[in-house]
């Protein structure tokens, strides 16, 4: 009866998943869909707690435990998403991300060990052998569940990292043979220990270690502009894993959820790719922004540069017609956001037209900018995408590039040497006159320096983003 | 190769599941403007931290002599607690801000 109750209850959460993504997907009813699949989360882990029975129909035990960890991991989950800043969305997804790929590989070494203890009770026993062989299928999902949990859990925490800042790129020569020696690794003991060794416990230990060290090393060398790819890709394993939870234990919640986030991830991330005009295998085998290419695009660029003071920058915009604001990660740092939407109402009670021209990977995520600016309450009909703008930036005569850098580069589009060529750029320089706001001259993110701050159209506007938008709103203010 | 048959034949209701999540996964998503990307592989995240409900398994399983199945199962459910609760809060966070303007 309860195993009957239960299954409906996951058939239920299944359906919750897949209504849940597809209401995701747009924007009406994107929140509706979020918690829809949360409840249909909900109630299954109640399910499983109170009604799972196993073949031989026990119920599970341990609910202090059980109850300890939900609350625990409750409490500092609601903690952490409740205070991450939106500028740290990234890293905290990224991270919840991690969460989750330890959590399946945990339940893959668990599993493991329960055979193992099974294996030594039934030493004596000549039948134990058998039994192994014929489940060979099911030590495969094991080892792939470790496997995948483990690269998901160590790439995210890589990953986090280097969104924090606190680990740099590092790539060397011959990288990507040891990376596929470690790979090959893990397949030859993989083979080894489902076919010649069953339940051999260092060839296990070996390929926990590895998948983790090569989690590591997939990671490391991907630069920082690259990462929301990579985080994606990462959702995307973490998925797999859980779905060979599902296998283990013939559970068809965790391989609906499981799968559909594999599949769906999958497409996010060549979607994301196909944002940068990069394919897949480029992002994961170029370390981006690396010291070689990066030499590439530094040559030609240089040279001298305009200034710009805060005045002459209020006036110039104070008289426009129409102003197009490009804004990036810059601005998101300096958590600039909101007086940026202050100038804005305060231009366009001025009678200037203000628009915002968001490139897809601006940020740190694609639509990472869309969420920034919709905390400032900026409306969407001012959001501009890229292909809108390029065609309205003809007409503006101002371009104010907020803390934007990748993003501009033209670059982009005649230096087959840049290594972010090809990626499609927001072609600001169409625009009358372009004033770029950045801290220094130093390059972006991606390490690649920007031959635009030297046209002569182009004017450097220095400064923190939120210092300089918060002067020119006292300037805009008294003209 | 009998033992693989067998699984697979076994097994074929949990194949066809996976097949069919894999069109599904790529059509539901297909349409989605790029406004919500991130929000979207937030949510994605919370919904892959359905491991949790292995993670209740092991530990609701485990044997009370078993210290270290009980270290593991406790860990695996706090982690997985962590993936769905904060993937979950984290998505409606970001969304939360869309909805305010109309």
């Amino acid at each position: 009866m309860q195993s009957e109750i239960l299954a409906i209850i996951y058939l239920l959460a299944s359906v919750t998943f897949i209504v849940g993504l597809k209401m995701l997907s747009s924007p009406a009813t994107a929140r509706k869909g979020n918690l829809i699949a949360a409840g249909g989360m909900v109630t299954a882990i109640a399910g499983t707690i109170f009604l799972y029975r196993d073949e031989e129909g026990n119920a599970l035990h341990n609910y202090g435990w059980i109850f300890g960890g939900l609350l625990i991991g409750s409490v500092i989950g609601v903690l952490a998403a409740k205070k991450v800043k939106m500028t740290a969305m990234p890293e905290m997804v990224s991270l919840f991300n991690g969460m989750g790929g330890a959590c399946a590989a945990l339940i893959s070494i668990s599993e493991y060990l329960d055979w193992h203890l099974v294996a030594q009770f039934a030493l004596i026993d000549e039948s134990w052998q058998s039994v192994v062989v014929s489940h060979r299928a099911t030590l495969l999902v094991i080892i792939l569940g470790c496997f995948i949990g483990s690269v998901s859990f160590a790439g995210s925490v890589v990953a986090w990292g280097k969104l924090k800042s606190k680990i740099k790129d590092y790539s060397f020569k011959g990288q990507h043979f040891l990376n596929l020696g470690v790979l090959l690794i893990i397949m030859v003991a993989s083979l080894l220990f489902v076919f010649i060794m069953p339940l051999n416990a260092y060839l296990f230990l070996l390929i926990f270690v590895a998948a983790l060290i090569y989690g590591i090393l997939f990671v490391l060398p991907i630069g920082g502009a690259d990462m929301p790819v990579v985080i994606s890709l990462l959702n995307s394993f973490t998925g797999v894993a859980a779905a060979c939870g599902g296998f283990l234990y013939n559970n068809k919640v965790m391989l609906t959820g499981g799968i559909l986030v594999g599949a769906a991830g999958t497409l996010l991330t060549i979607l994301m790719c196909r944002a940068m005009n990069r394919s897949l295998r480029n992002v994961l085998i170029g370390s981006f922004g690396g010291t070689a290419s990066a030499a590439g695009g530094q040559q030609q660029a240089g040279g001298s540069y305009k200034e710009i003071n805060i005045t002459d920058a209020a006036m110039v915009m104070g008289y426009a017609h129409k102003i197009i604001v490009v804004p990036g990660y810059g601005l998101a740092v300096a958590q600039a956001q909101h007086v940026c939407q202050e100038l804005e109402e305060l231009l366009e009670e001025k009678g200037v037209e203000v628009k915002y021209a968001i490139h897809p990977v601006a940020g740190r995520m694609p639509g990472h900018m869309n969420v920034l600016l919709a905390e400032a309450d900026v409306p969407y009909d001012k959001l501009l995408e890229m292909e809108q703008a390029n065609e309205e930036f003809k007409s503006a005569d101002v371009v104010l590039v907020l803390g934007a850098n990748d993003v501009v580069n033209p670059a982009a589009k005649h230096d087959k040497t840049s290594p972010i060529y090809g990626m499609p750029i927001l072609e600001v320089e169409d625009a009358k006159l372009v004033i770029v706001n950045k801290r220094s001259m130093k390059p972006g993110y991606a390490g690649i320096e920007n031959e635009l701050f030297f046209k002569p159209k182009t004017s450097m506007l220095f400064g923190d983003a939120k210092g300089v938008l918060q002067k020119l709103v006292t300037e805009v203010k008294s003209l | 190769m009998q033992n693989v048959l067998h699984w697979i034949s076994q097994h074929e209701q949990y194949i066809y599941i996976v097949v069919l999540m894999i069109f599904l996964g790529i059509e539901v998503i297909g349409r989605v403007p790029s406004v919500l990307h991130t929000p979207l592989m937030s949510g994605a995240n919370a919904i892959h931290g359905v491991v949790i409900i292995g993670a209740i398994i092991v530990m609701g399983k485990a044997e009370h002599d078993n210290y270290m199945a009980i270290v593991l199962g406790f860990l695996a459910v706090i982690l997985g607690t962590l993936n769905v609760v904060g993937g979950f809060v984290v998505t409606d966070r970001m969304l939360e801000m869309f909805k305010k303007k109309k």
